[in-house]
Parts: structure tokens; C-alpha cells; sequence
């Protein structure tokens, strides 16, 4: 039996009509949306061109291969701060893991001789717990992730300082393999090191793992809305751990590409990090509500704070203008992601 | 209350249920919620259930559905007992629910969400391996599943279902239900959050899946709608059914009067089995 009437005329057709007919801002509006990395590319190229204008050592071998190294370190820990921030999460005791990381890894290897690999895998493990200790927080006493990481930030802080007794470790002390990503190689004139491939490489991965793996699109099912994710059959919150073991893990790596940027391990460094990579994961177009973002936009994001803050002091300009310029891209970059997300409706 | 007993009727009752529920019940704390309660839902019959607010329509469908355990009673699949602790349990055993909530994810495509938590990966090592999904395979799919249902408005599969309407989200989400239950789908008020045309969507899919020989359990509090599709409707009233009617037999302002206790159905209106 069908006797549901027909609707005398279906909304979608006249829903189809409408979208025929959009103005060139809806249209902009709605491939910004569909492409979330593609605002901050524009704004990346047109950086590049006015700097090199501004300045003609902008665009030199060495200043690129400078920028590049000046990136990776917050581009390397923004990897894991994209999947925490996707599932509408945030964490500010990145730089902290990060820290605690490359500590247990060059003290390890000079308090006990530990080889230079076996301290590396060590300290990748500590960032693991210390991510998981973060996700155990969040899913299970269920405290919002920014309650959480404010706290362990600084518990993380005290651990390392603790634990380090305030002493840097050297660049003679580091054990045989520490450094290892600070070694450098040239393509054409361009010096890279090694750690800016490794940072690459964790870029190359989760883009691949965000879009071709079922975990990916969990992650993205999570941050969107946990409640339709569990009734869809997702198990939310064993998604939620696994993307803070994952990020703590990244966040050490970063530790180890902090040794060799900066030839030492100091328990100062490095731990403002973390509001820096959640600048370049916002500027990248990553949604802070969640289920919106790549991890190519994050490299752009971090390309464009390093652009900006090279060229600016190759302009002559004082450094307060980068930090002025860095706040005003943060809150334009908010605001492009609002006027975006309206395209739902 | 006369009319709980229901004698099935040789002449009408062909078929074996696929779901009964035989005297579930229900309390929480002292608040008993259902009062033992029993349910038939036979091959290819849409079987509305209707009742006012608090009669206890959401907690048998939970009960149905993994969502709550009951306390007592029994629930028969295929003449099988089956205890279910989570939805996941219910959804094993091919009961698939769709809540009046919309729950898709809007950042996932059309294939996306019918997949969602179900993908499927390539053959061979890039999937077992690398673990890549089956991205084509699944929009395939997802569009076949479509066209069966007769949703011809939603073409493009890769299409993001946050630029959906409200109606196009839940013909989705009822999509998925339809894809993989292979015994019963439940539809939680489907259309509460709905406009008065996209509604009418979603009873034609009601219709589709019907005529694909799944039977379909509607709760709503849409009379008229309920009265437009099913083919049987379970009134539940205080905990109990009140009575099984058939809406060819009884008028919409009877039924009314039945959910809220002021008329009691004679045995021999209701209709116990296939119509």
C-alpha cells in the first residue's frame, strides 16, 4: 500500500534551482569550505611574492633553508596538535611533552651510557604515557582537554626541571644519534636538515592516515559530533585515547627534532611551543570546534608564522611588529573559518 | 484493561513474528516504566507505536534496540531468545536504529556516514597493509543503496552532508538503517525535526524499505503520519499496550482516546497478526 501523497513540489528541486544561482562570495564561500587548506595557501604565495620584493636576500638559498629550520619545530609539533584540535580538543602541554621528552632522551643516554637510538625510543615511550596520562583525564574522569593539559603543562614543566635539575645537556654530551637531525644536506643550494624531512614525513603520514584510513575518518566523526559518532556504532572514546597516545608520541619526536635544531637539551626551551603550534594549526584553517581541518594546512600555517617573522625582520621592522602581525593573522584566520562554517546553512 | 489480551486470530496470523517481546519490564527506581509489556512485529509490516508522553514508548524501544536492559520479560528474534547489553549488540544481530537526532556526522560525505564505523578496505596489501579504505567501492555502494531506495535527489556521494537539508541528513542516516539491518529497523520519531515536505521524504523511504521486505518499527507522535503508513499500531498507555488497532478500522480521534485511557478496544477490533 503507498499512500504517502506526493509533494506537489520537492524542495530539493527547488533547493537545486537556488544553489544554481549563487553569488561569486557564495561560491568562494563554499570552496573555501570544501578546502580548508586553500585560504592560507593564497595567503602563503602572496606573503612569499611581497617579501621577496620587500627584500632581495628574502627569497636567497640560505634565508629559505633559515626558514625552514625555524619552522620545524613548531611544524612538527602542530602534527599532533591538528589531530588533538580536529577532535575539539586542545593541547597546551605540547611544548611541555616535547621538552620532557628530549630530556629523558639526552639524560638517559649521559647519566647511564644508554645508546643514543635506545634513549630515543625511550623517550618517544614517555611522551607516549605522558599523552596517554592526557587522554586518560579527558575520557574517563572527563574533564575538558584545556583543563586537563593547563594542568599537566605544568606538571610536565616541574617533572623535566625536576628531573633535569635545571642542566642543559650539551652539544658534547649528547650520546651518538641525538643530533642526528640537526645534520644537514643540500638540494641545488638550499641546505635542509635532516630533521625538516623527518617533520615532512609527519606531515605526509597523517595526511595519508586522516584520509585514507578508517581511523582517520573516525577522528574527524568524533570531533564533528561525538554523540552521532557512538550511535553510529564509533567507539568515542577509545578514538579520543588513541589520538592523545598518537600526539604524545609526535609531540616527543618534535623532542628529538628540538635537540638537533638547537645542538642541546634544555629543560628551558622550547616550552612556549605549544601556543605557537596551535597558531599554526588555526592560521592552517583547522576548525577549534573540531571535524574541520588538515594537516597540510598546519604546514602552511607554520610556513606562513615563519614567513611572516623572517621577512618582517629582514624588512628592518622591530620584532614587536611580527608578534603584532602574528595576532592580527591568528584572529583573521578565526574569522575566515567563521564566515566559512555559515556556509553550512 | 480488557484490551491486552489478543488472541491471535487464525484467519489473519500467517506468519511467525521476526521480533515479540513477551512481558518486558522496566524500572527505574521506584518509577516503573514499563509494566509488562508485549510486542509482535511480523515480516514486511511497518508497525507504528504510539502513546502519550510517559506511557513508556521510548524505554520499549530501548529496551529493542541495546539501548536499556530490561528487568524482566522475555525478546525473541526469529523464535531466538536475544539479551542485548548495547546498541552495538542489537545492531549485530541486525536491528538498526535511527534516532529523531540526526546523527550523522556533517563533515563526512554521503558514503562516508553509510559507512561510518563500517568501512570497508581495498583488497590486497594497500589495504591490509597501509589499511586503505575502499573510498570507490564504498561510493559505489553508497549510491546503489540510493537508487534502491529511491532517494534520486542525492546523486553525488562524495557530496558533504553538512550542504544537506534536514530531510536529505535523515534519508541518510535512514539509508544506513536500511543498508545493513537485516531483520528490523526501528525509526525513533524520524521526522520530529523535520519540515512538513521533508518529512514526507522520509515516509516514502518508510515505504521503500517496506517493499524490500524489512519490517519497520515507527514511533512517533504524528498521528497522521503514523495512521498514513503503518500497517498496524501498537497503542501503549501506562507501561502496558492498551491495544494493537488497525488504522483502516479505527478513526485517528478513537485512537487518541485509547493512548489516554477514555475508550478500551473490544478483543475483536484489534488485529493481532498480518494484515
Amino acid at each position: 500500500m503507498s499512500k504517502v501523497s506526493e509533494a506537489p513540489h520537492s524542495s530539493y528541486d527547488a533547493a537545486e534551482e537556488f544553489l544554481g544561482h549563487r553569488t561569486p562570495a557564495q561560491r568562494v564561500q563554499t570552496t573555501l569550505h570544501r578546502y580548508p587548506w586553500l585560504s592560507p595557501a593564497i595567503v602563503l604565495i602572496l606573503s612569499v611574492i611581497v617579501f621577496s620584493f620587500l627584500n632581495e636576500n628574502f627569497a636567497s638559498p640560505n634565508n629559505l633553508s633559515l626558514i625552514t629550520q625555524q619552522v620545524a619545530v613548531v611544524g612538527a609539533l602542530a602534527v599532533g596538535q591538528t589531530l588533538i584540535i580536529l577532535t575539539a580538543g586542545i593541547d597546551l602541554s605540547c611544548g611541555a611533552i616535547m621538552v620532557f621528552s628530549s630530556m629523558v632522551m639526552a639524560k638517559t643516554a649521559f647519566d647511564s651510557g644508554l645508546p643514543g637510538w635506545l634513549a630515543i625510543i625511550l623517550g618517544l615511550i614517555v611522551g607516549g604515557l605522558a599523552g596517554a596520562f592526557n587522554g586518560l583525564l579527558v575520557t574517563k574522569v572527563r574533564l575538558p582537554p584545556f583543563i586537563v593539559t593547563l594542568g599537566t603543562l605544568n606538571i610536565f614543566i616541574a617533572l623535566t626541571l625536576l628531573y633535569a635539575t635545571g642542566r642543559t645537556i650539551r652539544d658534547t654530551e649528547l650520546a651518538a644519534g641525538l643530533n642526528w637531525l640537526g645534520e644537514t644536506f643540500t638540494i641545488g643550494e638550499v641546505r635542509v636538515t635532516v630533521g625538516v624531512v623527518v617533520m615532512l614525513v609527519m606531515y605526509a603520514v597523517f595526511a595519508f592516515v586522516l584520509k585514507y584510513t578508517a581511523w582517520g575518518r573516525h577522528v574527524y566523526a568524533v570531533g564533528d559530533d561525538a554523540e552521532a559518532a557512538r550511535l553510529a556504532g564509533i567507539r568515542v572514546q577509545r578514538v579520543l585515547m588513541s589520538v592523545y597516545v598518537t600526539a604524545g608520541t609526535l609531540f616527543a619526536l618534535t623532542g628529538w627534532i628540538l635537540i638537533g635544531r638547537v645542538n642541546a637539551a634544555s629543560p628551558n626551551s622550547g616550552i612556549d611551543a605549544n601556543l605557537d603550534s596551535i597558531t599554526a594549526v588555526v592560521i592552517g584553517g583547522t576548525s577549534l570546534f573540531g571535524g574541520r581541518g588538515t594537516v597540510l594546512g598546519s604546514l602552511i600555517g607554520a610556513l606562513i608564522v615563519g614567513v611572516f617573522r623572517n621577512g618582517l625582520t629582514l624588512a628592518g621592522l622591530d620584532v614587536y611588529y611580527q608578534t603584532l602581525a602574528v595576532g592580527i593573522l591568528v584572529i583573521l584566520a578565526v574569522s575566515v573559518d567563521q564566515w566559512i562554517r555559515r556556509a553550512r546553512a | 484493561m480488557t484490551a491486552t489480551t489478543n488472541e491471535p486470530s487464525p484467519q489473519v496470523q500467517t506468519k511467525e513474528p521476526v521480533l515479540q517481546a513477551t512481558g518486558l519490564v522496566k524500572t527505574y527506581g521506584h518509577v516503573v516504566a514499563l509494566d509488562g509489556v508485549d510486542l509482535e512485529l511480523y515480516p514486511g509490516e511497518v508497525l507504528g507505536v504510539i502513546g502519550d508522553n510517559g506511557a513508556g514508548k521510548s524505554t520499549l524501544i530501548k529496551c529493542l534496540s541495546g539501548a536499556e536492559s530490561p528487568n524482566g520479560g522475555t525478546i525473541l528474534l526469529d523464535g531466538q531468545p536475544v539479551h542485548f547489553r548495547t546498541p552495538l549488540d542489537a545492531r549485530t544481530h541486525g536491528i538498526e536504529t535511527v534516532y529523531q537526532t540526526l546523527a550523522v556526522a556533517p563533515s563526512l560525505d554521503i558514503a562516508g556516514n553509510l559507512f561510518l564505523g563500517r568501512e570497508t578496505r581495498l583488497p590486497g596489501p594497500l589495504g591490509s597493509v597501509l589499511r586503505m579504505l575502499d573510498g570507490n567501492g564504498m561510493r559505489k555502494r553508497a549510491k546503489e543503496q540510493m537508487t534502491s531506495l529511491g532517494i534520486g535527489t542525492l546523486q553525488n556521494m562524495g557530496q558533504a552532508v553538512e550542504s544537506l537539508s534536514g530531510g536529505q541528513r535523515q534519508a541518510v542516516a535512514v539509508a544506513r538503517a536500511a543498508a545493513f539491518s537485516s531483520k528490523v529497523i526501528i525509526l525513533d520519531e524520524p521526522t520530529a525535526a523535520l519540515g512538513v515536505r521533508e518529512s514526507a521524504q522520509v515516509l516514502k523511504l518508510i515505504e521503500s524499505i517496506r517493499e524490500r521486505g524489512l519490517p519497520v518499527i515507527l514511533i512517533s507522535h504524528n498521528m497522521p503520519q503514523v495512521f498514513e503508513v503503518a500497517d498496524r499500531i501498537h497503542i501503549q498507555r501506562l507501561g502496558k499496550r492498551a491495544a494493537v488497532v488497525s488504522p483502516k478500522t479505527i478513526s485517528m480521534s478513537d485512537a487518541v482516546a485509547v493512548m489516554t485511557g477514555a475508550l478500551k478496544v473490544a478483543p475483536e477490533q484489534e488485529v493481532a497478526g498480518q494484515v
